[in-house]
């Protein structure tokens, strides 16, 4: 069984052939579809609590407390002891809520994030979907997730969701301009949308290194932008707790709750990857031009390493954010976006088109 | 005849667009019908994955799911309240409405069975980002720059009317400051 942390492609090739070798076509690909999904279900679960745990404990951090720290060594299983108590939770069934939309909306924001996650390098080789247009896949699908977050502001039939939920679908259809923007600019200086060639051209350094200022202006409008769109604070006036209670997810209970929940943590943590990826070169090691000596020692950190290292760095980046600026208002919300973000967004796809052209990028 | 995995796939996307279109014009409930709509275009988009074609793929989801149907979904939560229902539709209307949809269904596929498809042993064109881009804005034969300028014409003129329409008047204006 080959098995090689610096490749995964050989050990994915490895179960192919040796499934196709046991049963037919079909069902070998079948076989490879329910793997697949299974390990991304177990892989969403575990990074979800994670996720909330290291929140938890951040946000601690940041305000002079402890954190959870009684269940477990260092509280570590804390997470674990909420999703049992989540699952137990009564399911509350409102009276005059649309009860379809009302079911449908969590699995519509869940599946969203889960479908935006087959399509990230995780490693060399260990991607589910390499599409030619990577890129532009992502953000088509994680526009989808909105529609789950206002279907559940209308149908809960409830004043605090359904304003909580035009916020948010405000504030994600104007943010996803500035997303995609920011993407382009490097898209255009990789002149592909694959992700896993978007890594591999990055083998030479990093794009934020050698985009010059338009790649490090595209990263910072991706941080703020990209922010805004996972409804994180300081712009989580979607479900601002001191006006709206929680939000849209207020009639929620029990595992729908969760799910939104989680979904919340994942888009983080997808937004964290596609930042890595695009900006950071992903599972690539960092290489400086002919130091050999430097990148041969990086090379011997797995890829897998490389890619969770800097998507951690990115979310402890969006942790920062949201426990240390304070929220916005609407119309600052509003204003950011469309007078500061996409002017200076525009501006910066001209200036790197101009850099490609001359040929001034390494 | 054995059934293949893209058979099975192509059987359930068709399912899901035949089953859900019927929906959204029969729901009685407005917000109903456009998620039943938005599971259409996501099967659509699921069919143009199927034939590799995921340029056109992902702009079926971005576009008419990820926007139009957010669009509609926006305009329905500024505008109409939960309990609102559409009347029932009187027989006379069923009827004839499911005569017109029988008369379409049988001129289209009378006009299918008769054309003969012939199944094309080309390559597959790998549509990568150069390719679109470079179609987008050639201007010779099967260039697209024409269509593309119209559409961004058509588009500025929408915009200047929106902004016309939401602007507020001076004379309103003046009439809010005398309320004051």
């Amino acid at each position: 069984m080959p098995f090689d942390i610096y490749d995964l492609s050989t050990f994915t090739h490895w179960i192919d052939t040796s499934l196709r070798a046991g049963m037919s076509p079909f069902w070998a690909v079948f076989t490879e579809f329910v793997l697949v999904g299974v390990v991304f279900l177990a892989f969403y679960a575990v990074v979800g609590l994670f996720l909330v745990y290291a929140e938890r404990r951040i946000c601690a951090f940041m305000q002079c407390r402890l954190g959870p720290n009684r269940v477990g060594p260092g509280g570590i299983f804390q997470t674990i002891a909420d999703l049992i108590k989540l699952l137990f939770k009564e399911l509350i069934y409102i009276k005059n809520a649309d009860k379809i939309l009302f079911n449908i909306a969590p699995f519509i924001v869940i599946i969203a994030s889960f479908l935006a996650l087959a399509a990230i390098p995780f490693g060399k080789g260990l991607q589910a979907m390499d599409f030619n247009i990577g890129i532009f896949y992502v953000v088509a699908v994680s526009s989808i997730g909105v529609i789950g977050i206002l279907l559940a502001g209308w149908s809960s039939n409830s004043k605090y969701s359904l304003i909580g939920a035009l916020r948010s679908g405000a504030q994600i259809i104007s943010y996803e301009l500035s997303v995609g923007l920011s993407l382009i600019v490097i898209v255009i200086l990789a002149g592909t949308m694959q992700l896993s060639e978007i890594v591999e051209m990055q083998r030479d350094g990093w794009f934020i290194f050698t985009g010059h200022l338009p790649a490090v202006i595209a990263f910072i409008i991706f941080m703020i932008a990209s922010t805004a769109e996972i409804n994180r604070g300081p712009f989580d006036l979607a479900e601002a707790e001191s006006e709206l209670t929680a939000g849209f997810h207020t009639e929620y209970s029990g595992i729908k709750f969760a799910f939104f929940f989680l979904a919340e943590y994942m888009n983080m943590f997808i937004v964290a990857s596609i930042a890595a990826t695009v900006f950071w070169g992903g599972w690539m090691p960092l290489h400086i031009g002919s130091w050999e000596g430097f990148n041969h020692a990086m090379d011997f950190i797995p890829p897998f390493i490389w890619y969770l290292g800097k998507t951690a760095v990115i979310i402890y980046l969006i942790m920062l954010f949201k426990w240390t600026f304070p929220r916005l208002r609407i119309d600052q919300l509003l204003t950011l976006e469309w007078k500061y973000l996409l002017p200076v967004n525009l501006f910066n796809v001209l200036l790197m088109a101009f850099i490609v052209l001359k040929g001034w990028h390494f | 005849m054995e059934i293949t995995g893209a058979q099975i796939m192509f059987y359930i996307f068709a399912a899901v667009i035949l089953v859900f279109s019927v929906l959204t014009v029969t729901s009685r409930k407005i917000l109903r019908a456009a998620t039943y709509l938005l599971f259409v275009l996501i099967a659509t988009a699921g069919i143009y994955f199927m034939l590799k074609y995921e340029f056109l793929a992902a702009v079926q989801l971005t576009l008419y799911a990820g926007g139009i149907v957010v669009l509609i979904i926006f305009s329905i939560l500024l505008t109409s309240h939960i309990s609102e229902k559409f009347e029932p539709i009187s027989k006379m209307k069923t009827i004839a409405s499911f005569l017109a949809s029988a008369a379409g269904a049988i001129l289209v596929s009378s006009v299918f069975i008769q054309y003969k498809f012939v199944a094309t042993t080309k390559e597959a064109l790998n549509v990568d980002m150069e390719i679109i881009g470079k179609s987008l804005l050639s201007y010779e034969r099967e260039g697209f720059v024409l269509p593309f300028e119209v559409i961004s014409i058509l588009l500025l003129a929408a915009m200047v009317g929106a902004i016309v329409i939401a602007k507020k008047s001076d004379d309103k204006i003046i009439n809010e400051d005398k309320i004051k």
